[in-house]
């Protein structure tokens, strides 16, 4: 086994890096991948809340890399998805009780041990953002379709260029297709010509995030739901499957198909 | 809204179309650090240079950075003056 290290990140704050850690770990583990999460926000730890298992938690992060406690000792086991863990957060601590190196070398311990390891981020520049990135095989930047969440998302994508961890594949959450209709909010296309890389992931806005965090069961378990498919889907696209993207997914409306008909076909 | 109609019927342009045409203009400047005003000072000294050296209408310089995906260029287009008989 050797695990892809997968790290969830932002320019921006609560545009849903831990939901969509989350519910992208909670999607492989149902696959019967062997997931562990771990989450970086040190000081505002939050994966585990999520994920509905902060009752369960003795050790974390800092522990581990402390040497407090083994790497066993600190992964948490859900238990209706036996085959997803989680580090947590330390609540008491901050960035600094972390370097890069130590992260680097906690995920080449569990590579041996797991499929996927994902790594929840803190938003921002700074060095719990260095922390997350240095182990990662893959960076996801999630943005959502709003003008400071995007310029915010170009920032972080020029650091993981810079830091040689790129190309960063981008998700655009909290998409509103009757507000993209209504010509109120960046359509999906406009988001990934600005910002040029490539899209893995479109999750529309959906209350059921909200419901299934108080729940602390991820969405992804919901058949229903579209933010579950959405995510489901992400899950599939990293392993290298061709998934088509959600219809309510395009935003194009009828008069933005109209005008892009007279203007091909007009003049 | 497409714009087109939005203009027919004189009102603003969508909001999102606003959006997105200050998002392009905000990352170009963002990617590169350089502000319109150093663009501007850039532009004079490089007109400086290459007039030492040839003749070259100042008007129409036109310094630009273009994108392609998410590399940015810095395109000059200087155009030359026709060669005129000296001593007029
Ligand atoms: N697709 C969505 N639809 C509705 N609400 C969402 C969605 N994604 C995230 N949220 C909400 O947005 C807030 C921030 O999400 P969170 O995942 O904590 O962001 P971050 O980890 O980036 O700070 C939460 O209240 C969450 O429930
Ligand atoms: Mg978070």
């Amino acid at each position: 086994m050797s695990a892809t290290v997968v790290t969830i990140t932002s320019g921006k704050g609560g545009v849903g890096k831990t939901t969509a850690t989350a519910n992208v770990a909670a999607a492989l583990a149902a696959e019967g991948h062997k997931v562990v999460c771990i989450d970086a926000d040190i000081g505002l730890r939050n994966l585990d809340v999520i994920l509905g298992l902060e009752n369960r938690i003795v050790y974390d992060l800092v522990d581990v890399i402390e040497g407090r406690c083994r790497l066993r000792q600190a992964m948490i086991r859900d238990k209706r998805l036996p085959t997803l863990h989680l580090i947590p957060a330390a609540q008491t601590r901050d960035k600094s009780a972390v370097s890069p190196s130590d992260m680097v070398r906690l995920c080449n311990e569990l590579r041996h041990e797991a499929d996927w390891i994902l790594l929840d981020s803190p938003a921002g520049i700074e060095r719990g953002f260095r922390n997350a990135i240095a182990p990662a095989d893959i960076v996801l930047v999630i943005t959502n379709p709003e003008i400071s969440a995007v310029r915010d998302a170009d920032r972080i994508i020029g650091l993981i260029e810079a830091e040689e961890k790129g190309p960063a594949r981008l998700v655009v959450n909290r998409l509103k297709p009757e507000m993209v209709r209504r010509g109120d909010m960046l359509a999906i296309e406009d988001v990934v010509e600005l910002l040029a890389v490539d899209l893995i992931g479109v999750v529309p806005d959906d209350e059921q995030v909200v419901v299934s965090a108080n729940r602390g069961l991820p969405i992804v378990l919901d058949g229903k739901s579209r933010a579950g498919q959405a995510f489901r889907n992400i899950a599939r696209r990293l392993q290298g499957e061709t998934v088509p993207f959600l219809d309510l997914e395009s935003g194009a409306g009828f008069f933005e198909r109209l005008s892009r008909f007279l203007r091909s076909g007009g003049n | 809204m497409p714009d087109w109609l939005n203009r027919l019927l004189g009102r603003k342009p969508d909001s999102a179309v606003q959006a997105k045409e200050r998002l392009q203009l905000v990352l170009v400047h963002d990617r590169t650090d350089l502000s319109p005003a150093k663009l501007a000072e850039l532009k004079d000294e490089i007109i400086e240079a290459i007039s030492r050296h040839i003749e070259i209408d100042p008007q129409a310089v036109q310094i630009e950075i273009s994108q392609e995906g998410r590399e940015q260029r810095l395109i000059a287009d200087i155009p030359l003056r026709p060669r005129r008989r000296r001593g007029r």
